[in-house]
């Protein structure tokens, strides 16, 4: 971590506890469906022209990759995505505005980046990328983008409602030396000021975002390690069940809200 | 991604002659400015695109220095005169023999 990062968070930190005693003074719960809106909504003129404009969103040179992984043998199968799935454009439009799904074999919820690495040892015989690698990142932008204008849609399969009551308790649940919980900013605070940064609904509507503070693409996953690490508390490891029943309940109250993947966020 | 560098260039298909136009770029690099250092505290070496130059049917028409402060996939924009049907192309270099090419056609009525 760069000393920079590093006097941000303890300014992040302070501002944090200033809220957590106010959070006692207004709680306004669970946001009301319309009254829901995309952190896209608050971004200034040029962040939002950015993403707006495929020739400037910089998530697009990724998705350019993930085009070309589709398309690229791999494993021992020697087949690539495509040999299956044909043209992403068709079948995989809408797919990412599901997900995390139920994955019959294992009985748990998986979220797009475990869907990926399942179909690579399964059926391609390869080896799963790694978490926010390059690979991994390229694939699932391109597979998110064929599901940008599509309402966000989770699967009514009654077995993933326990999971998704997990995540919500997780959402609800007080962590870290900050004492906080993920409701007591987006669900009490949205819209008031964290260090001089808005605090959002925290609707996953773009992921995977290209977050200009972090020049770079990233996953949900990487974005709540993001808050976890703000709140000092220990984040879980990547591809953790924790995370994937947290993205569960959050596409979830994201529901029926318009994807914009891949998103361009400050 | 040990894949080469991506971009993405976006120049008016169509111009009359004399219009001004737009031409914007966007090339996919880290931009690693050499202040930085790792996990165990070896410092990351500079890894930037040095230079951007871009011709007109052969002729230079802008270039650009780029320094370690700008940050990852550098987006460029510029304006022009559409004078002639052609190429305009564009070439980035940088450290470690970065180089990477693109163009488009401008037809000018």
């Amino acid at each position: 971590m760069t000393p920079v990062a590093g006097a941000r968070i303890a300014v992040l930190g302070t501002t944090l506890l200033g809220l957590a005693v106010m959070a006692f003074v207004t709680s306004r719960a669970e946001i009301a469906l319309d009254q829901r809106r995309s952190s896209y909504e608050d971004m200034s003129h040029d962040t939002k022209a950015m993403q707006d404009d495929d020739l400037t969103n910089p998530a697009m040179l990724s998705v350019l990759d993930g085009e070309a992984l589709w398309t690229a043998k791999a494993g021992a199968s020697g087949k690539s995505c495509a040999d299956c799935h044909g043209d992403a454009k068709a079948s995989m439009k809408g797919v990412a505005a599901r997900y995390p799904a139920l994955d019959a074999a294992t009985g748990r919820p998986v979220n797009l980046e475990q869907r990926i690495n399942l179909s690579r040892e399964r059926d391609q015989k390869a080896a799963p990328f790694r978490y926010e690698s390059a690979e991994m990142l390229a694939l699932t932008a391109y597979i998110a983008l064929q599901s940008r204008g599509q309402p966000i849609d989770p699967p009514k399969d009654e077995r993933l409602a326990p999971f998704r009551e997990k995540g919500r308790a997780l959402f609800e649940q007080r962590i870290g030396q900050l004492n906080l919980s993920c409701a007591q900013c987006h669900d009490d605070n949205w819209g008031k000021s964290l260090a001089g940064n808005l605090i959002p609904q925290a609707h996953p509507t773009g992921y995977p975002i290209y977050r200009l503070e972090w020049q770079s693409l990233g996953s949900l996953q990487r974005r709540l390690r993001n808050c976890m690490t703000g709140v000092r508390a220990e984040p879980f490891a990547f591809g953790a069940l924790e995370y994937v029943e947290l993205e569960l309940f959050l596409m979830w109250r994201a529901r029926r809200m318009t994807m914009e993947s891949p998103g361009v966020r400050p | 991604m040990a894949a080469p560098a991506r971009t993405l260039i976006n120049v008016p298909q169509k111009a009359k002659r004399g219009d001004v136009i737009l031409i914007r770029s966007l090339i996919s690099h880290v931009m690693e400015n050499g202040f930085r250092i790792d996990n165990t505290g070896k410092p990351i070496p500079r890894n930037i695109i040095t230079s951007l130059v871009c011709t007109y049917n052969g002729t230079e028409i802008f270039n650009a220095t780029l320094h370690p402060a700008i940050s990852a996939n550098p987006f460029i924009t510029f304006h022009t005169v559409a004078t002639e049907s052609g190429t305009i192309a564009f070439k980035w270099t940088g450290d470690n023999g970065f180089q990477a090419e693109a163009s488009a056609q401008i037809t000018v009525e």
